[in-house]
């Protein structure tokens, strides 16, 4: 079936089966940040926006993004190294693949709560899994960059 | 993952209703549980584009369209006063922020899933399903019916005056529930609702002469006891049918004083 | 210092942030067919017939293989990533007859896509003979139902195995007159203990793709941490050549031992080879749950003998250890329950420690952070606590009277010598960063809630002393800049920016100037591979070295361009100068460039390192814990740690390692659950249903280092990635058991257990 998908700001007609997931559509379109962790909808490392809104890819039909735009850490370069480079700063991206659907979650968080306390951090990123920094050093790299902001906005 | 040989994004409820009449072919709501089957789908009906992703409010009701995601009844404002809150305290631990934003309140309902966080505080309030051929039915009546090829087309909470409280355990965070639990105070009422035992959640009409005691320590466990005579419970994976039964008791007790506390603050608002 | 010892980025950290395409699935060349395994549904049966006629006929089906297609008299072999000849037992086949776990491969299938091959998997008709399978681990040895009964097996080591007993291995080691010495003391705690098989659960699942190169030779890209094992194991499987066999990693989605293990490599290169096409294979999280190598479940009875004072005076341990279907690290996990654990007590004056590693028909177990260590430590450090409150004694107060301490002799430790430990001080540090004796043992929050403290202690090695090989190639080229070659794996623990930053120290320039490649077999130097917390300390040295010969040559190049003796010029970094009249230099763009012309010293050098010692990090963690009374909950509020891991090369990757490694513990002690059915399916087969710690399941970690300085390991370092997840599990417990005065002898403590102990309701 066709379906036209706004992929990371570019309007394209594609050909799909009516049961491929979201995910198998932006990886077989070059987005290959976007990455499969569970077959359960409980790892967040497939996260991307559909419409703007933070969703499992792995959990959405393609045919379901027909007609909306579907935006992935390819879209998002800039505003993605702006904030990584504070977890960066922490080693705490550790082996990188939980990274992209982490980072997307953040960017979402923000624009939704641009000045978010921990505690709702730590909710807003209940479903992003990563067995290696323990989340420690993800948070004090959120902590970092959301105080570097309020400096900036102050001067 | 399923496999689906078509997909149709229907235009009018009455065509999806048609096809929901072949046994081969499913509407899919969120799709995340559906998407843990293996199953052969003939056709993928969709929902989406029938505008049902709304929750509408009036002066008597909520309308909560079965598109509208778990993240939207978590973020209304409204419907969250009303509920004391219950409405997000349910759905704030359902996995993650990306998949309540794909978890529909159809689906959640309309499976009437045993671990239903959604289903439990929904049976507390004063709720109804909207079924596009048998029109409405309390909530609470089509907890128990069978699965049919109906289209559950929306949820309505009625603003029946009532305070709400609403309590889970769970093995971790973000797990489904090991107990659900809410209440909630009518007029001359008080109802509880009691789900993941590990089976379907279950109201329980407290009596008038329990529900009307003074509400302290002693009437709430009384209260929880009571619940928890009402109701049968079962092992699985994530628990025994004694702890849930003894987790019964515990939640029914702290879920009431709960309520008590939230009519002392509204007292002293007034 | 100026590189050593800085919280530096690691040198990847950008690329994985912003999502680049760099892990195996990434680079997979579209091509490639998809490889799917059929698994047995039967955890101990015997193939009788397989059909694969029609499922052949699906379109779109390149292969399928089945056990006739394996050729007899093949040989066994180990999928275990070790030293060869290997401890473990060679018992596998890529394709068996007899299969014996439920998820043992019954046939491969290579399609178009993966769509054909599930089809087609669908379509294999096989007809089982059903063994009774043998479930229970304390029932394995000698029992009737033997897992291995073949006459091929193969135990290449002493390592006490025999298949006919189903014995993986069995070994005994003590010193003093244990008997006698428990039969004197004061008090023995006397306690068994049981931990399950729990899973690494790294990101990225297992994976690989193959290709045939240009010389006709299979190139394996792998998500391992092995791969000179790799290599070895794949050709011994497909019973080709060495030579023919090429096997390199890319970035790779974790691993915490689980790619030590050969898991997913030997099928598609097994299609490879036979199709002489591009294939791949991605573990499903279901596969990799159900058919991986998780930890070793062990049973640890502990007997534990002390004075009424205090004085700690034997232990005396037995492990039975549960290898599962196949005997990976079977032999050698298990000699750590009592070796890393044992030694912390040097005041002891003899131990014992005996153990079994038995086969069962249950999923495989393997190599997984903390390998046995985190089982026994579970086991002694619960025992101490237990004995602590039976003497009435302050847990932290009886560990000061009886640890081990630096220049002693650690009898359980191979004898060797304690030559850097900084426990001591790691204890007098947690206690005060907890606040300890404010907290301890427990305190009522007021809301029907408490919060209550537990702590222990943890050891681990620093690679395999006489075994592990570290190897590091440093060449110098054009402009002055460096390329750092290892065989080491990065696996997200940030060792291709250790090793630099130690490269960088030596050669006194930037890190950046230092560009890091591996791991290849067909080009990086030999090493082991990264795993037994050997490659900041094994490796690390051979950079070092590697570093120290590098600049020596460039400034006997340096040298011979000035026009004077070797021993007259020195090197800054930046240049070759005289001694004696600084202002006589050459810049190192200009011996770089000279190296490459008319030039007859090669500025690139290689170096090997071994280590005769593994001298062990240390770490002391406490954990404050809140619990619910009436409904069981327990959260972790607050965990502090101080780990002596030596000199910390990079203070910031060391604390994400602890802080990581912690929150792995936690997962085990609390949430991470392994049940089976009746027919020997593991039921916590998703992350749905096998619960790792979320965001919101943990308050905070809290770390600090307390270093010694090891002589033998680069710039004083020792190992961090194995010790950080030990302390958990025991720490948690004990916090238990002051809040609610029951002791737990089996992870994980669940809500409705700590219910149950303060409510009684079952």
């Amino acid at each position: 079936m066709l379906i036209t998908v706004t992929l990371n700001g570019k309007k394209q007609q594609s050909d799909v089966e009516p049961d491929m997931l979201l995910i198998d559509f932006v990886r077989a379109h070059g987005c290959l940040s976007v990455k499969r962790g569970c077959e359960t909808s409980n790892c967040g490392l497939c996260t991307v926006f559909l419409d703007d809104k933070p969703v499992l890819s792995c959990s959405v039909l393609a045919a379901r993004a027909d007609g909306k735009s579907v935006t992935t850490l390819e879209g998002l370069q800039e505003e993605a190294s702006e904030f990584a480079e504070f977890v960066a700063d922490q080693g705490a991206e550790q082996c990188g693949f939980c990274n992209p659907g982490f980072v997307m979650n953040v960017i979402a968080m923000l624009r939704e709560n641009p000045d978010p306390s921990e505690e709702e951090i730590k909710e807003y990123l209940a479903g992003n899994l990563c067995r290696c920094s323990g989340y420690e050093g993800q948070l004090r790299g959120i902590l970092n960059f959301l105080d570097m902001r309020r400096r900036r906005d102050q001067i | 993952m399923f496999s689906a040989a078509n997909y149709i994004k229907v235009k009018s409820l009455e065509e999806a209703w048609q096809l929901n009449q072949k046994r081969s072919n499913k509407i899919i709501g969120g799709m995340l549980w559906m998407k843990m089957g293996k199953g052969r789908i003939q056709t993928a009906i969709d929902l989406s584009g029938l505008e049902l992703d709304r929750i509408e409010e009036t002066d008597e009701y909520f309308k909560i369209g079965c598109m509208a995601t778990l993240r939207m009844i978590e973020t209304h404002p409204e419907l969250n006063r009303y509920t004391s809150g219950a409405v997000r305290e349910a759905v704030k631990n359902i996995v993650g922020v990306q998949f309540r934003n794909l978890a529909t309140v159809g689906g959640s309902i309309f499976g009437r899933y045993g671990f239903s966080d959604v289903l439990t505080v929904l049976m507390a309030a004063d709720s109804s399903v909207e079924l596009y051929k048998r029109g409405i039915i309390p909530l609470r009546e089509f907890a128990e019916m069978k699965y049919d090829n109906d289209i559950l087309v929306s949820v309505i909470v009625r603003k029946t005056p009532a305070r709400f409280s609403y309590m889970s355990v769970r093995n971790s965070k973000t797990d489904f529930p090991v107990l659900t639990c809410a209440a909630a105070r009518y007029e001359n009422e008080l109802i509880l609702s009691v789900g993941a035992r590990p089976s379907r959640a279950k109201a329980v009409s407290v009596p008038e002469e329990l529900a009307n005691k003074m509400m302290n320590e002693d009437t709430a466990a009384e209260i929880g006891r009571y619940a928890a005579s009402q109701l049968s419970f079962g092992s699985n994976l994530r628990a025994s049918g004694a702890y849930r039964r003894h987790l019964t008791e515990v939640l029914v007790k702290r879920a009431c004083m709960k309520l008590a506390e939230n009519g002392e603050e509204e007292k002293s608002c007034l | 210092m100026k590189t050593v010892n800085k919280g530096v980025r690691k040198k990847d950290a950008m690329q994985l942030l912003t999502g680049k395409p760099v892990y195996t699935n990434d680079l997979a060349p579209a091509e490639c067919l998809i490889v799917k395994l059929l698994r047995s549904p039967h955890a101990n049966a015997v193939i009788e017939d397989i059909n694969t006629d029609i499922a052949m006929k699906v379109k779109g089906i390149e292969a399928i293989y089945t056990w006739r297609d394996i050729p007899e008299g093949q040989m066994r072999f180990t999928c275990a990533g070790q030293t060869y000849p290997e401890p473990s037992p060679y018992d596998r086949l890529i394709l068996d007859k007899h299969v014996r776990f439920v998820g043992d491969v019954v046939a491969i299938v290579a399609g178009e896509n993966e769509k054909c091959v599930d089809k087609a998997i669908s379509l294999i008709k096989v007809k089982y003979k059903v063994l009774t399978p043998l479930l229970d681990f304390t029932l394995a040895k000698d029992n009737e139902i033997l897992v291995h009964p073949e006459d091929n097996w193969e135990s290449l080591c002493p390592v006490g195995a025999d298949n006919k007993r189903n014995l993986c291995a069995h070994d005994e080691s003590s010193s003093g007159d244990i008997d006698k010495t428990l039969s004197e003391c004061d008090i023995v705690i006397d306690r068994t203990y049981h931990t399950k098989a729990v899973q690494q659960t790294m990101m990225e699942t297992f994976r690989t793709f193959c290709t045939i190169d240009m010389y006709g030779r299979l190139n394996v890209v792998s998500s391992t941490q092995i791969v000179f094992h790799c290599r070895r194991i794949i050709a011994n499987a497909l019973g080709i050549p060495k030579t023919m066999v090429r096997v390199s990693k890319p970035r790779i989605g974790g691993g915490f031992g689980a790619k030590q293990t050969s898991i997913s490599e030997i099928y598609p290169a097994f299609v490879t080879w036979h199709t002489k096409k591009p294939s791949k294979i991605l573990f499903s999280r279901e596969e990799s749950m159900t058919a991986s190598t998780p930890r070793h479940e062990m049973q640890l009875h502990v007997r534990l003998g002390a004075m009424r004072d205090g004085r700690i005076r034997g232990i005396d341990l037995y492990t039975l250890s549960n290898t599962g279907a196949y005997g990976e690290h079977g032999p050698t996990t298990v000699g750590l329950s009592g070796h890393k654990s044992i030694p912390l007590y040097g005041s002891a004056e003899s131990f014992r420690f005996i153990s079994d590693v038995v086969y069962t028909n249950r999923m495989s177990a393997g190599a997984y952070r903390g390998y046995g260590a985190t089982q026994g430590l579970f086991a002694v450090e619960s025992a101490v606590n237990e004995l602590a409150a039976e003497l009435g004694m302050d847990p932290i107060a009886l560990r000061e009277l009886n640890i081990t301490r630096e220049g002693e002799v650690m009898p359980a430790y191979y004898s060797q010598m304690n030559t850097s430990c900084a426990l001591d001080r790691c204890l007098e540090r947690v206690k005060r960063m907890i606040n300890w004796d404010e907290k301890y043992p427990c305190r009522d929050m007021g809301n029907g809630k408490v919060r209550s403290v537990g702590m222990a202690m943890a050891m681990q090695g620093s690679g395999i002393s006489g075994v592990d090989v570290g190897s590091a190639t440093l060449r110098l080229n054009e402009t002055g800049f460096y390329t750092l070659n290892i065989g080491a794996a990065d696996m997200g623990t940030g060792c291709d920016t250790i090793l630099a930053q130690i490269a960088a120290e030596v050669l006194e320039c930037d890190i950046e100037d230092i560009n890091v490649y591996g791991a290849d077999t067909d080009v990086s130097p030999y090493d082991s591979g990264s795993y037994a917390s050997s490659t900041t300390y094994v490796t690390g040295k051979a950079t070092e070295m590697c570093a120290l010969e590098l600049r020596s040559r460039i400034c006997e190049l340096g040298a011979s361009m000035l026009g004077v003796e070797r021993d007259k010029a020195e090197f800054d970094g930046r240049a070759v100068f005289v001694s004696d009249e600084p202002e006589k230099r050459v810049e190192l763009f200009d011996i770089a460039t000279a190296s490459m012309c008319g030039n007859n010293i090669a500025l690139a050098v290689t170096k090997t390192h071994s280590s005769e010692i593994s001298p062990p990090p240390f770490m002391v963690g406490a954990a404050e814990v809140e619990i619910d009374k009436e409904t069981g909950e327990i959260e972790v509020v607050d965990y502090y740690a101080a780990v002596d891991c030596g000199t910390t090369i990079n203070p910031n990757l060391a604390r994400v390692q602890a802080e990581g490694g912690i929150l792995q513990g936690i997962g085990m002690a609390l949430t991470e659950n392994i049940t089976y059915n009746e027919n020997g399916r593991v039921l916590e087969n998703s992350l749905m249903q096998y619960k790792i710690p979320t965001r919101v399941d943990i308050g905070h970690i809290h770390v600090e280092f307390e270093s010694s300085y090891e002589n033998e390991g680069p710039f004083g370092a020792k190992s961090i990635g194995e010790v950080v997840i030990n302390t958990p599990p025991p720490a948690i417990a004990d916090a238990v058991y002051n809040a609610v005065g029951k002791r737990f002898y089996e992870l994980p403590i669940t809500p409705e257990q700590i219910a149950n102990a303060e409510n009684k309701f079952e």
